[in-house]
């Protein structure tokens, strides 16, 4: 371990001992009877995780979850792979993405819901929308910044239309796909969650709905805290595989 | 003169922007010998270039490689690019061997010729490296290597020197001449400067900017024969074309 990396894991080491520190005392204070300190938290949490009830609730949030992070990446990439390469295919789906994307896709929720019930169909459909924008417009802009220099090489070596795609595009914008696939993993936990709490209480949108329900707050608030922080984990984990398959030297 | 390997009749290219590129360009590259487009910027060097690589069309003329008109890229022409153009997620090695990967020859085969030719651009043992680890002179011989793997007899090199220090550029230079000493590529090289024109070319062709045209062709007397590269810089033969050239560029500059 470097002396540079041995500073930083302090400071970030600081960085969990303040927040956590500030949460125990306003807990103590207290703020509102309503909020938990961080150790009545923890403790919360070690019951949840001994009797089962958060194993339970991760399975049936998991699903959903997972079924619809699957679904984003194939169509996401496809569609941005399509719109990269097509000028068509850009001009007739782009918008419909960017609005997608700027627009709060949560609010469709409850259409989802109206539509497609309260089952399994319409949590997936809830991390899809939130999803795939993301996805495929990072695709979209990985495939169109690819090197026009680098094209033009491919060409000269009389490599044909397909050689350029198969080994200069994709490979171009694999770094930047991989970003999308990330964000869209980040966009499913928001997705999932909304669907839990909005649609129907399932899963760690049941345990949070029911323990606020009968002021079992720090087991609601454990419910919370260990959906952030597997979301972050998720995403975390996801990034540092980043920075290992594409370092920023050669992505291009 | 020998027979031309490449042959520009009447070419003009205007851009759709208005901007005209090239007027009437008409010049012979004889083969088995080194022609330097030489101009200050503006002057359409490249676009001449890459009208012969088959990679931009003319607006008007035409381009004839070994006495067929040029309707794209071929497999007798290779392109050395100004920026190296290398995937930079690909080794040396496969960087090299790329020309050939895409023609179809299997890995074995293009493997072993990428290694010979990464041997003559003086790179051994750096076959596993990747682009962003080595220098811009290196990058380029990488460059250069790529294009002479392919065999193509028609070497077309862009500016390809522009981005390295002058050192390195010199001695780039010498090697480039070791490389292609008794080999017999036609070689079309375009530069702006006028002391590597003199020294590597055996003709010279002076195109003046806006639109470019060819000013004037010239063939340096330039004693090279097997002489050391300082010797051939101090030639009265250089220093005089060196000069001529100069007078000439100098009306266009500024």
């Amino acid at each position: 371990m470097t002396g540079g990396t041995a500073r930083r894991a302090l400071w970030v080491g600081a960085s969990f001992v303040l927040v956590f520190g500030i949460w125990e005392w306003a807990g103590r204070w207290p703020i509102s009877p309503a909020f938990p300190s961080f150790s009545q938290t923890v403790l919360a949490l070690g019951r949840m995780a001994a009797d089962g009830s958060l194993a339970r609730a991760y399975a049936s949030t998991l699903q959903p979850l997972l079924i619809g992070v699957a679904i984003s990446a194939a169509v996401g990439v496809g569609a941005g792979v399509a719109m990269g390469l097509s000028r068509s295919i850009e001009w007739l789906t782009l918008p419909l993405f960017v609005i997608a994307q700027a627009a709060p896709m949560a609010a469709i929720i409850p259409l989802i819901t109206y539509m497609y019930g309260i089952g399994l169909t319409a949590k997936v459909l809830a991390v899809t929308i939130l999803a795939i924008p993301v996805i495929a417009m990072n695709s979209y802009k990985g495939i169109r910044n690819t090197s026009p220099s680098l094209l033009e090489m491919c060409r000269a070596f009389l490599g044909t239309r397909r050689q350029a795609v198969w080994k200069v595009v994709l490979p171009y914008a694999a770094g930047l796909i991989f970003v999308g696939l990330r964000l869209g993993v980040a966009m499913g936990f928001i997705g999932v969650v909304i669907a839990e709490l909005l649609i129907t209480p399932t899963g760690i949108g049941d345990l949070i709905t029911y323990h606020s329900s009968v002021a079992d707050y720090p087991e609601m608030f454990a419910a919370i805290a260990s959906i952030v922080a597997l979301g972050a984990l998720a995403v975390h984990g996801l990034q540092r595989l980043e920075q290992r398959l594409f370092p920023p030297e050669i992505r291009g | 003169m020998t027979d031309a390997a490449v042959e520009a009749r009447g070419v003009g290219k205007r851009y759709g922007t208005g901007v005209e590129a090239l007027r009437d360009v008409s010049v012979a590259f004889p083969r088995g010998r080194l022609t330097t487009l030489l101009g200050p910027s503006g002057c359409g060097k490249t676009t001449l270039l890459k009208i012969v690589a088959g990679l931009v069309a003319p607006t008007s003329g035409e381009v004839r490689v070994q006495g067929r008109p040029v309707e794209g890229p071929g497999p007798e022409r290779a392109f050395v690019f100004q920026d190296f153009a290398l995937l930079p997620w690909a080794t040396v090695l496969r960087n090299v061997a790329f020309g050939l990967e895409l023609r179809g020859v299997p890995r074995e085969a293009r493997h072993e010729t990428a290694r010979r030719w990464i041997g003559e651009v003086g790179l051994t043992g750096f076959e596993e490296s990747y682009p962003h680890q080595l220098s811009g002179g290196m990058r380029q011989r990488v460059g250069l290597a790529r294009a002479l793997a392919v065999d193509a007899e028609i070497i077309l090199m862009d500016e390809p020197f522009s981005a390295v220090d002058e050192q390195t550029r010199r001695k780039f230079q010498e090697d480039l001449l070791v490389l292609l000493r008794d080999r017999g590529r036609t070689v079309i090289f375009v530069t702006h400067s006028i002391e590597e024109a003199v020294y590597l070319s055996d003709q010279i062709v002076l195109l003046t900017p806006r639109p470019g045209t060819v000013h004037r062709i010239i063939q340096p007397s330039v004693e090279r024969g097997r002489r050391n590269p300082d010797e051939i810089r101090r030639d009265k033969g250089y220093l005089d074309a060196v000069d001529e050239i100069w007078q000439v560029l100098k009306r266009h500059v500024g």
